[in-house]
């Protein structure tokens, strides 16, 4: 398949691990940021591949595990409305919030859906005239322009009956912070590629130039994640932090300008809390004014729903790379895909849920 | 082959009051007969269930008793290559065939929902006849229910199915032996994505057709060159990794298998790309995987080969010592994971 067997091909990944190996000198951290990146790396167990001197550390880019637990539970009392059609991509039902799940919510007899696309929840507005039809809009910069596709489209047609609990992030803030941090340990990023493809790159300059950090938006097959590694490593070694692109069949330095003039019609930045790691300024987008009566979390007053976390669930630390999932004492003990304590448990993008799928493992002598 | 039926062209539906079916129908008076007539006898005529009586009464050959129940709730009950009307059969045929047994018999009980066309149950039975013709296997005795609209979702079939197994065969989950070598009939995921990418609306540039099949006549193939199989099972719910995780868990043994092997027909490898689905937890109908002694894999892959269903069978991996209770995979960069059994269903990914 085209676009795929070249970027999964053992031959060019094992020259480019050649390459990498004739590289490295010293020992390196470098920080995959987006969880799609992790699920790649583990799946294709490319840190079994990687020399020793480089360790790769899982960021917080899975947008299921950062999505804060007060906003599950929000979702779960708008769900559990009788007049609600609940809307959600699929990975976000599991995702437990205080005492249950979506899944749970859909079991107790209230209508909760998975959708592909947040058009499609649009499109259930259309059919439902007398439900109110409310979308999930969970996710990075990625996600952002068809969510707000849906509420352009919406508006444009009066529809009434359709909203959308926001909760996005940015990754740009996100880096910030976890640079800013004394106990950061991260020299070299690997950029989302799809988030650049819409966001471009020239906002990832600044934060190479300040914090003096390498950063290369990078694809998501093995020899794209590969090569990313291999430009990290080579600045490194030179010295050098610039942003290089990896990504070069997706990625411009503008990123998609359409598409960020929808996103910028429709929502506006604001100061967002991530799960496990607290609140970060400026780092998520709201509904603009305008938009409100797009918006579910003031459609249905839910603004006042704020739960604890579990104290036994390091999720935070997993996230900001300081510790892995193996390291957490709960893990595969209380903490597993069954029961997760975590929503980095749930999402197979989440560290702890890749980490429990893959490495429970002695490598076969044959 | 996905929805014009010639069968459907040359065998109208059967003329009555009625285009849909009402309560009435499954009240046990006329109207039931009428149904029964005109719609179920047709199809499944044979000396057994044309008694008609509440039961029915067979001879068995000699050998130990194989049975096996399904119930068949698929929405769309219409999808590309198959419908719940062969799905029923198929099914069922199998999960006896699996036991290497040859199935013989069938009992076939429907829920019908009020307002369902009568011409979409006419051509789910007309599926159903041909399965069962294709398969060798009879309809014995029957049940039908009619329940009210929104009761059920159009119509649930389940199926039970007998055969018997002849005395030297020992077919199990729990008999795999290190160094054993593991076969898959053909391409995984076909039924799981044509249904999937069906209720999504989602089109390929070739179709995705569920593989809809009864396999007995490979089990028997299988069982001439190789009467001491270990395992058979047909990977249904839950795919490929559901199957090789119950043999590794059953039999206290590892599983290794190679990915550059796992055979995906490149529609339903784009359409679980596009989905973000593993093609190894997709569901089959018309495949099995059979665990077979060493020096009999190639002979064994040899008579799958030459049969119909199992042109694409491959020698998928092995057995080991090693990683008890564990599936693991040899990716295509040369190193090893874990393949887990799915939660429940497969959630697809955000992004």
């Amino acid at each position: 398949m085209k676009y795929l067997d070249e970027f999964r091909n053992p031959e060019i990944a094992h020259q480019i691990l050649g390459k990498i190996r004739a590289t490295v000198t010293r020992p390196w951290v470098i920080m995959e940021i987006c969880g799609g990146q992790t699920h790649s790396i583990i799946r294709n167990g490319i840190d079994q591949l990687l020399p020793e001197e480089i360790t790769l550390v899982h960021g917080p880019g899975c947008p299921v595990c950062v999505t804060p637990l007060e906003m599950i539970d929000q979702a779960i009392a708008i769900a559990s409305r009788s007049e609600v059609i609940f809307t959600s991509f699929g990975d976000m039902l599991r995702v437990p919030g205080s005492d249950k799940d979506l899944l749970q919510v859909k079991s107790e007899g209230f209508d909760v859906r998975t959708v592909y696309s947040p058009l499609e929840a649009v499109d259930q507005a259309r059919q439902n005239p007398g439900k109110e039809v409310v979308f999930f809009a969970v996710g990075f910069e990625t996600t952002a322009p068809g969510n707000a596709m849906a509420i352009h489209q919406a508006a444009q047609e009066g529809l009434t009956n359709f909203s959308e609990l926001v909760s996005h992030v940015l990754v740009p803030p996100a880096m910030e912070a976890l640079l800013s941090s004394p106990s950061n340990r991260v020299q070299g990023y690997l950029a989302a590629g799809h988030v650049c493809a819409v966001m471009g790159w020239w906002e990832y300059e600044p934060i190479a130039e300040k914090f003096k950090v390498p950063i290369v938006p990078t694809g998501f097959e093995p020899v794209d994640i590969l090569e990313g590694i291999l430009l990290i490593v080579e600045q490194l070694e030179a010295g050098k932090h610039d942003v290089v692109n990896q990504y070069l069949r997706a990625v411009k330095r503008n990123g998609n300008q359409p598409a960020q003039a929808l996103v910028n019609e429709i929502f506006e930045i604001t100061d967002r809390k991530w799960r496990g790691i607290g609140t970060i300024p400026a780092s998520g987008f709201q509904i603009r004014d305008q938009y409100a009566a797009f918006d579910a979390g003031r459609k249905f007053s839910v603004g006042d729903i704020h739960p604890n976390e579990s104290p036994d669930c390091i999720s935070g630390l997993v996230l900001q790379g300081l510790k892995k999932p193996i390291e957490c004492p709960a893990f595969d003990k209380i903490c597993t895909p069954q029961h997760p304590l975590g929503a980095t448990m749930v999402s197979s993008e989440g560290a702890c849920a890749a980490y429990y799928h893959y490495h429970k493992i002695r490598i076969p002598s044959a | 082959m996905t929805t014009e039926f010639p069968e459907a062209l040359s065998c109208p539906v059967p003329k009555t009051n009625y285009d849909t079916v009402q309560m009435a129908h499954g009240a046990g008076g006329r109207l039931t007969a009428e149904l029964i007539e005109k719609f179920f006898l047709p199809r499944f005529t044979n000396t057994i269930l044309d008694q008609l009586d509440d039961h029915a009464i067979v001879h068995l050959p000699p050998g130990r008793l194989a049975v096996s129940t399904d119930s068949f709730v698929v929405d769309p009950i219409f999808f590309p290559g198959g419908d719940i009307g062969d799905l029923a059969i198929n099914g069922t045929v199998n999960d006896v065939a699996m036991s290497g047994a040859q199935p013989l018999y069938l009992t076939a009980a429907f829920v019908l929902e009020e307002g369902l066309p009568l011409a979409d149950l006419h051509r789910v039975l007309l599926s159903m006849e041909a399965a069962a013709k294709k398969a060798g296997v009879i309809i014995i005795t029957g049940d039908t229910k009619v329940v009210n609209r929104g009761q059920c979702d159009k119509m649930f079939i389940n199926t039970t199915g007998i055969g018997v197994v002849p005395d030297r065969i020992n077919i199990s989950a729990s008999n795999l032996k290190p160094g054993d070598k593991i076969i898959v009939s053909g391409t995984i995921a076909d039924h799981g994505m044509a249904i999937l990418t069906t209720r999504k609306g989602l089109s390929f540039r070739s179709q995705v057709a569920s593989d809809t099949a009864p396999l007995n006549e490979m089990v028997s193939s299988i069982l001439n060159v190789c009467p001491e199989v270990h395992a058979l099972r047909d990977p249904t719910r839950g795919g490929v990794a559901t199957t090789l995780n119950e043999f590794a868990a059953s039999s206290h043994v590892g599983i290794l298998i190679h990915e550059n092997r796992v055979p995906v027909k490149p529609a339903v490898r784009g359409a679980c790309e596009v989905l973000g689905l593993d093609p190894l937890l997709v569901a089959n109908e018309g495949k099995l995987i059979a665990v077979v002694p060493p020096e009999f894999a190639d002979p064994v892959l040899t008579v799958m080969q030459d049969n119909t269903q199992g042109k694409d069978a491959v020698m998928l991996g092995e057995v080991t010592s090693e990683n008890k209770n564990l599936v693991v995979m040899r990716t295509q960069m040369g190193t090893h994971r874990i393949i887990d059994m799915p939660l429940g269903e497969q959630l697809p990914r955000i992004c």
